[in-house]
């Protein structure tokens, strides 16, 4: 553990402070200072007009959950992208076409879901 | 001094939320607790030196995988009520593999021992921490000296690509999707026809 590194992150954790005195202080000020006088009809849900009919948990289109692992997958490639490129003088010939390889296994799986149609969304 | 204040912080804010994602009454909820036990998890790696591994735990933890977990909660159509029915019933079946993990965390962390020949038989020497940063040490072995696993990753991704399009993706029959070729390729002799009406008489 070097007290360099954890010295780029002092401003971060500075933020993270920041920004949960920030949210405690929105949360405890309208609490505090906003008057309370709850009746039933103000604790109910209002939506136009009416109840709600049912709960707002629906099952919905399987294809969103499609496109989502579709993000996850390019997500990981690129996320392996990066160590690559912060060395690519280091790790050579074999290391660039290490990558290449890769990318061209992954480009197969994208021709795949391109012709497959997966990408669009009708 | 301060790094001792924030490594409990960040470890006392992850188990804690860790426990409310199970204790949770709402799933919503659960998963936005797991999303908080990510981020100081992340934190948690920072200070120990792993940043990359840190930043791929936020981007990919919480910008992907909590997506996903989300998309479970909502698509499952599951009720609280439901979920607490099979409590009692799977609760001897629960303390049991609790039971089993924590024996064998114990096992793993009490008596814990490195083959003596296992330092030889390493691939490449771990950087030290101190020389160079967390990303470029990776990067200096995860493309040449562990290519194959590296390559085999890749085929993993492959294959979740594929078999997610294979379980998932259905041709719709009732698209009304425009095909702008086939409406150009149409000609006017297919789609008008002329009909000479007799005066009087209709079609």
């Amino acid at each position: 553990m070097s007290d360099a590194l954890l010295s780029d992150y002092f401003p971060i954790l500075v933020f993270i402070a920041i920004a949960g005195v920030m949210a405690v202080f929105m949360i405890a000020a309208s609490w505090i200072i906003g008057r309370q006088k709850p009746d039933p009809e103000k604790d109910s849900a209002y939506e136009c007009g009416f109840e709600a009919f049912e709960d707002a948990r629906i099952k919905f289109d399987v294809r969103f959950y499609l496109v989502a692992i579709l993000f996850i997958i390019f997500d990981l490639e690129v996320a392996f992208l990066f160590p690559w490129a912060a060395n690519l003088g280091a790790v050579g010939l074999f290391g660039f076409w290490s990558m290449m390889i890769f990318l061209a296994v992954l480009t197969i799986g994208f021709v795949y879901e391109w012709k497959k149609g997966a990408l669009e969304w009708e | 001094m301060i790094e001792t204040l924030v490594f409990y912080m960040f470890a006392i804010i992850c188990v804690a939320s860790g426990v409310l994602v199970v204790t949770a009454r709402n799933p919503v909820n659960s998963v936005l607790f797991l999303i908080l036990a990510f981020f100081n998890a992340g934190g948690l790696f920072v200070l120990a030196g792993a940043e990359f591994i840190a930043m791929l735990l936020i981007i990919v933890y919480v910008g992907a995988v909590a997506v996903l977990f989300m998309f479970v909660v909502m698509m499952l159509d599951v009720t609280v009520t439901e979920l607490k029915q099979g409590f009692t019933k799977y609760l001897p079946i629960g303390l049991l593999v609790t039971v089993i993990f924590a024996v064998e965390v114990l096992g793993a962390t009490v008596a814990w021992h490195m083959a003596p020949e296992a330092a030889a038989n390493i691939q490449a020497a771990t950087p030290a921490a101190d020389a160079v940063s967390n990303t470029s040490a990776l990067g200096k072995i995860i493309y040449t000296n562990y290519a194959y696993l590296f390559q085999a990753a890749g085929l993993v991704l492959l294959v979740a690509m594929i078999g997610a399009i294979v379980l998932t993706h259905r041709k719709r029959r009732d698209s009304k999707k425009q095909v702008i070729a086939k409406q150009l390729a149409r000609k006017a002799s297919e789609a008008v026809e002329l009909k000479k009406v007799e005066t009087g008489r209709g079609i």
